[in-house]
Parts: structure tokens; C-alpha cells; sequence
């Protein structure tokens, strides 16, 4: 980063760009009609890429029979939204539903209040043993399923926690919650360290300056640790589908599998189950998406 | 940085002062840090409880022959002891080297490697190329970038539903390329189209989040850097490579080691795509899963076994990642 940065000041009228014949003059950021005609075609193909999956799904979902997203062009002719009123009204969607939040929301609950002290306490202190629980940290975000699922497994059904939405909090907040200390340190390093100093002057221990004075201020911060949670544990597969057993209690992930079995593939159905997952998921996670990658690399974009 | 968090936690106060004695230093050491250390003990004890013990336990599960029929179990009222025995790392030898231990690990690995590098490569560099092309003063580009992040905010399961509809055979990718007169693989079929679909299928769902990471850190350098280059007569490559790269190092750094896990870790993409039918498009993890639950019996402790080797080639990876940035004397962002 050490570029040596001419001195002299830009001038508003950009003399610069005058002093240089060959290339065009046009202000940084601004391109020829060409390249901008190329970013936009490349950009509209990018979208549609991006795009077409889900809008194909959300078209089958209209086709009324199990075949239809073979041949396609007859939904056209026949579109109907029978299928979103029986799964509403005839399947497990609601109790899907219900699981799914519980499991969600109670990760997220525990994730975050649990997280919230070391967040800071590894933003702000360097103790003996710093680097190497950081490091611990880092290295939890490596676990693949594998590695836990069958320990988990053993455990819980030794604990009678099968096909409980408490084993299934409990193995989801060990990922989420040294992800969440995690990303929380990072939101926490971009407050000012002269908010901790005034409140130590004022006579706070670091217990009052972290509850009085930063927790109110890291608000968005804890609610981006909080949004990832629960994204995390609503898109969760495979714990979910190996420790929930009874259909009542499936969550979305293994409920639309289910739609599929050996002998029967109800494949309208879980397009219509599909699109009204994907409706309100989507909706809220356009909400929080930019503070989502703000959060997530808070630290990065700094250096 | 160093100094205010010094100055937090109160150093000045404790640089009072001799060295005192060992006891002494201790209690102040204590006295020093004890707020810190109050205040990591409720992630060190869900670590301990959530994370290490299972780790140990299932470490201790890879020394032995444990599956489904020989582990403790419910059937009806019937309790039934564990009668699995201790084996010692047979299983670790059974696996790197055992008969036929090619086509049940090594050709997996190789695949994993494959996998991890092409979808990483593919992530990055199609990312960056959307995130400069969003960068620009472009018209409408908020509602671009509101459509390419479609794949990160739809849940994985509901997308890969949506591609495999698309995948089928008769699905509309293969009826597009029957119109265009070319030829229609079987997607979810044919070993190598089943690589290719599901290398397609997860650069399509990481994309997004690579490509709003890199617009983060381009909207972070600063635009005098680029103004400066400019007047000293650098070519837009130029530009691109003195400025534009090493101001995107420590975000580059940090979405590459987490692309990389999480890529090596895919679970969900290839086991909803694919479920228990493709064995040759199975990487390390969901292999391990098939052993451990897809498969009866259940092998449990292979399964394990698996998943502690995974861990062993993240940790090395990682720890050989981290000196290497060190030496280019980089910084790890998260």
C-alpha cells in the first residue's frame, strides 16, 4: 500500500487528463460506451444466471401434476396454485415451520448472549493464552459435520436427546457459537477504544463499560451475529436430517426431502413447499444482507 | 491498536513498579486478567461441553470397531449393552492403506482436492470480475447487485431442489441443448457430468458471497490511490495489479481460507443433489455421512475415523496457510 502518492492536489478542472493524448478524458469510475455496454451485457447475463434456478422452480410450482417440470410448456396452459393450498392445507408445513424456528431462533438466542462476552473480551484484552484461543476458535470453523456426527450421535441418544429440538440446539451452538465470538470481535474492534476509556475513567469496571456503554452501541453487530445464526441453522442438512426422526418435527431441510421417497416423487409439491420456504428466507435476507457482509468482514476491509 | 487495548485493560497500572516476586506476579497477573478470563469461560465451557468432548469421544470411538449393531441401543423395551471392542488405529491403517483402500479414500481425495480448488477458483475469480464490474458508476447497479445475491439469500436445500428439476434428464438445461443441437449429458447419471453439475451447481450458490466479500474491500481503498496511479500514466491493468489487488490482500486472504473450508466441509450441495446415488461424486464428507448413516450397518467408527483425518488435512492446510501469510507478512482478517 505504500504507493508513492504524487503531490500535487487534484485540481477540480483535472488538468491531468488533458496531459494525456492517447487515452480518452473521463473521470475514474466513468467508462466508454463501449465498456459500459459490455459491463451491462455481462452484468444482465450474471443476474439472469443468478435468477433462473429459482424463478424455474417458482414456474414449476404452478405445473398441477408430479411430471410437469418434464415438459414444461404445458403449465402454460394449466397453471394453478393448487398445489401451495395442499401443502398448506394437507401436509406438515406448519409444524415444519414451527420446528424450523425453534430450532433457528433458540441457536440464535444462545449464540449470541453466550458469544457476546468473549467477543469482546478477545476484541478488547490481550491475556496469556490470547493466540492460542483464537486460534481454537479458527479451528472450530474447520469441523466437518463428519467429525461430530457421529460423537453427537452416540451422545445425544445416550442422553435421550434424539429426535429433540434441544439436541438440535445444542449441536448447532457448537458452530454458532465461536463463529458468532468470532464475527462479535470483529464489530467490536470497529468501536472506538476511547468509549472503554471514558467509561473506566468514569469509574466502570469492564464488566459495567462492556454492558453500559458497548453492548447498546453494538447493536448492529450482535444483530448480524444473530441474522448468520440463524441462517446457518435454518439451512442446516445434515445434522438435521440424521437427528430428527418423527415428521412432525422436521425442519424445512429434511421436510422437502421427504417429499421424495423411493417409491413416490410428489415433485409439485415440494416446488410449491420450496417457493414458500424460499418467499419469506429471501425477504428477510435482503433486508440484513449488506450489514451481513459489512459483519463478516468487518476486520478485512479495514486493513 | 496495541496501545489502547493496553491502556483497556489497564497495563499502565500494572507496569508500577519492580518485578516482585513469582506469587505476587501471579496474583497480579491474576488481578489483571481475571476479567478477561471471566469473561471467555461461558464460550470455553460450550466449547469444552459441545465441542472437545465429542472430539475426544469420537477420537475414542476411531480406536475401535463400534457400528450400528454393536453400540448400546433401544429396541422396544430391550436394553442392549455396547459390545464393541478396542482395535487400536486399525481403522486409520484400513483406510490409508487397507485392500481397496483406493476406491474408498484415496479416490475421494483426490476428488475433494479437485473439487475444492476448481470451485474455489471459480468462486474467486468470477466474484471479482462481478464485484469490479459492480464497482464502477454504473446504471442500476444496486438492482444488479440485489439479483446476483439471489443464490446466497434462497436456503441451499430450496436452490438445489431447483437444479435438480433442471438437471433431470428432460429437464430444461437438457431440452435447451437438444434445441441448440448439442449434446445432452446425464447430469445426475454419468459419473463425470455428475462431477461437472455438482462443480456447476456450488460455483453458482458461492458466488454471491465471494462477490459482495470483494466489493466490501474495493469500496474500501481508497479512491486518491487510484487518482494518483492515474496521473502517473498507469494503463488500467496497471492499476488493477498495483492498486487494486494488494488493497483487496486481507479480505482476499480471508474469503480464500473460508471458501476453501467451507468448500472442503460442502456437505448440503452434494448430498441433496445426488443423495445415495452417486458414489463417484462424493466428496470426503459426504462419504463419511454415507458410512456413518447411509449404509447399514452404520459404521460408526469408520465414519469417525474419517472425519478426524478431514479435521487433520484442514488443520495442516490451515496452519501452512497462516505461515505462508505471515512470510508475505499479511494479516489473517477474521
Amino acid at each position: 500500500m505504500s504507493t508513492t502518492t504524487v503531490s500535487t492536489p487534484a485540481s477540480a478542472d483535472r488538468p491531468a487528463a488533458d496531459t494525456a493524448p492517447p487515452r480518452k478524458a473521463r473521470r475514474r469510475g466513468e467508462s466508454g460506451p463501449l465498456a459500459s455496454l459490455a459491463s451491462h451485457g455481462i452484468l444482465i447475463a450474471a443476474s439472469l444466471i443468478a435468477l433462473f434456478p429459482v424463478a424455474w422452480l417458482v414456474f414449476l410450482s404452478l405445473g398441477p401434476d408430479k411430471d410437469d417440470y418434464l415438459h414444461p410448456g404445458g403449465i402454460w396452459s394449466k397453471m394453478t396454485l393448487d398445489n401451495y393450498s395442499f401443502v398448506l392445507q394437507h401436509t406438515n408445513f406448519f409444524h415444519w415451520a414451527a420446528s424450523s424456528l425453534i430450532v433457528s431462533l433458540g441457536t440464535t438466542v444462545v449464540g449470541v448472549m453466550v458469544a457476546a462476552t468473549t467477543g469482546y473480551a478477545v476484541s478488547r484484552m490481550r491475556f496469556p493464552g490470547y493466540k492460542k484461543f483464537m486460534w481454537l476458535l479458527l479451528l472450530t470453523q474447520m469441523f466437518p459435520i463428519a467429525v461430530l456426527i457421529v460423537p453427537m450421535y452416540q451422545i445425544l441418544s445416550e442422553l435421550q436427546l434424539i429426535d429433540s429440538y434441544l439436541g438440535l440446539v445444542l449441536v448447532y451452538c457448537a458452530t454458532a457459537v465461536p463463529y458468532s465470538a468470532w464475527l462479535l470481535k470483529g464489530y467490536f474492534d470497529t468501536i472506538p477504544f476511547e468509549i472503554d476509556e471514558a467509561g473506566r475513567v468514569d469509574g466502570l469496571t469492564p464488566f459495567g463499560t462492556f454492558v453500559r456503554l458497548i453492548l447498546p452501541l453494538a447493536k448492529p453487530g450482535l444483530a448480524v451475529a444473530a441474522f448468520y445464526n440463524f441462517i446457518t441453522a435454518f439451512g442446516e442438512v445434515a445434522f438435521a436430517s440424521t437427528f430428527m426422526l418423527s415428521d412432525t418435527k422436521y425442519t424445512f431441510a429434511v421436510g422437502l426431502q421427504s417429499f421424495i421417497s423411493e417409491h413416490d416423487a410428489q415433485r409439485n409439491l415440494m416446488a410449491a413447499t420450496a417457493v414458500l420456504v424460499a418467499i419469506p428466507a429471501s425477504a428477510f435476507f435482503y433486508f440484513v444482507q449488506k450489514n451481513l457482509v459489512t459483519g463478516l468482514t468487518a476486520g478485512g476491509t479495514k486493513g | 491498536m496495541t496501545v489502547a487495548i493496553d491502556r483497556a485493560t489497564g497495563k499502565v497500572r500494572g507496569e508500577r513498579g519492580p518485578r516482585r516476586g513469582p506469587l505476587k506476579r501471579l496474583k497480579s497477573s491474576y488481578r489483571k486478567y481475571w476479567y478477561a478470563y471471566a469473561m471467555i469461560t461461558p464460550v470455553v465451557i460450550v466449547l469444552g461441553v459441545l465441542v472437545l468432548y465429542p472430539l475426544a469421544y469420537g477420537f475414542y470411538l476411531t480406536l475401535t470397531d463400534a457400528n450400528s449393531l454393536n453400540t448400546a441401543r433401544t429396541i422396544g423395551v430391550n436394553e442392549i449393552e455396547a459390545t464393541y471392542k478396542f482395535i487400536g488405529f486399525d481403522n486409520y491403517a484400513d483406510i490409508l492403506w487397507g485392500p481397496t483402500s483406493y476406491d474408498r479414500f484415496w479416490s475421494h481425495f483426490i476428488w475433494t482436492i479437485v473439487w475444492t480448488a476448481a470451485c474455489v477458483t471459480l468462486h474467486y475469480t468470477i466474484g471479482l470480475g462481478l464485484a469490479l464490474l459492480l464497482n464502477q458508476k454504473l446504471r442500476g447497479r444496486t438492482f444488479y447487485r440485489m439479483m446476483m445475491v439471489l443464490p446466497w439469500a434462497v436456503p441451499t436445500f430450496v436452490t438445489v431442489f431447483g437444479w435438480r428439476f433442471m438437471l433431470a434428464d428432460g429437464g430444461i438445461i437438457n431440452a435447451g441443448l437438444e434445441w441448440l443441437h448439442l449434446p445432452t449429458p446425464l447430469w445426475l447419471e454419468d459419473a463425470f457430468w455428475q462431477r461437472f453439475a455438482a462443480i456447476m451447481v456450488n460455483t453458482w450458490a458461492g458466488v454471491p458471497f465471494m462477490m459482495l466479500s470483494l466489493l466490501g474491500g474495493l469500496q474500501s481503498i481508497d479512491a486518491s490511490l487510484y487518482e494518483a496511479a492515474e496521473m502517473d500514466g498507469a494503463s488500467a491493468w496497471q492499476r488493477f495489479r498495483y492498486v487494486t489487488l494488494p488493497g483487496l490482500r486481507s479480505v482476499s486472504s480471508t474469503v480464500v481460507l473460508l471458501g476453501i473450508i467451507w468448500t472442503f466441509n460442502q456437505f448440503a450441495i452434494i448430498f441433496l443433489l445426488f443423495g445415495n446415488t452417486a458414489p463417484d461424486a462424493q466428496i470426503l464428507v459426504t462419504w463419511a455421512y454415507r458410512l456413518g448413516f447411509g449404509q447399514q450397518p452404520r459404521d460408526f467408527a469408520q465414519s469417525a475415523a474419517f472425519g478426524m483425518l478431514l479435521l487433520a488435512i484442514l488443520v495442516v492446510f490451515t496452519s501452512f496457510y497462516r505461515r505462508w501469510l505471515n512470510r508475505n507478512d499479511q494479516q489473517l482478517a477474521i
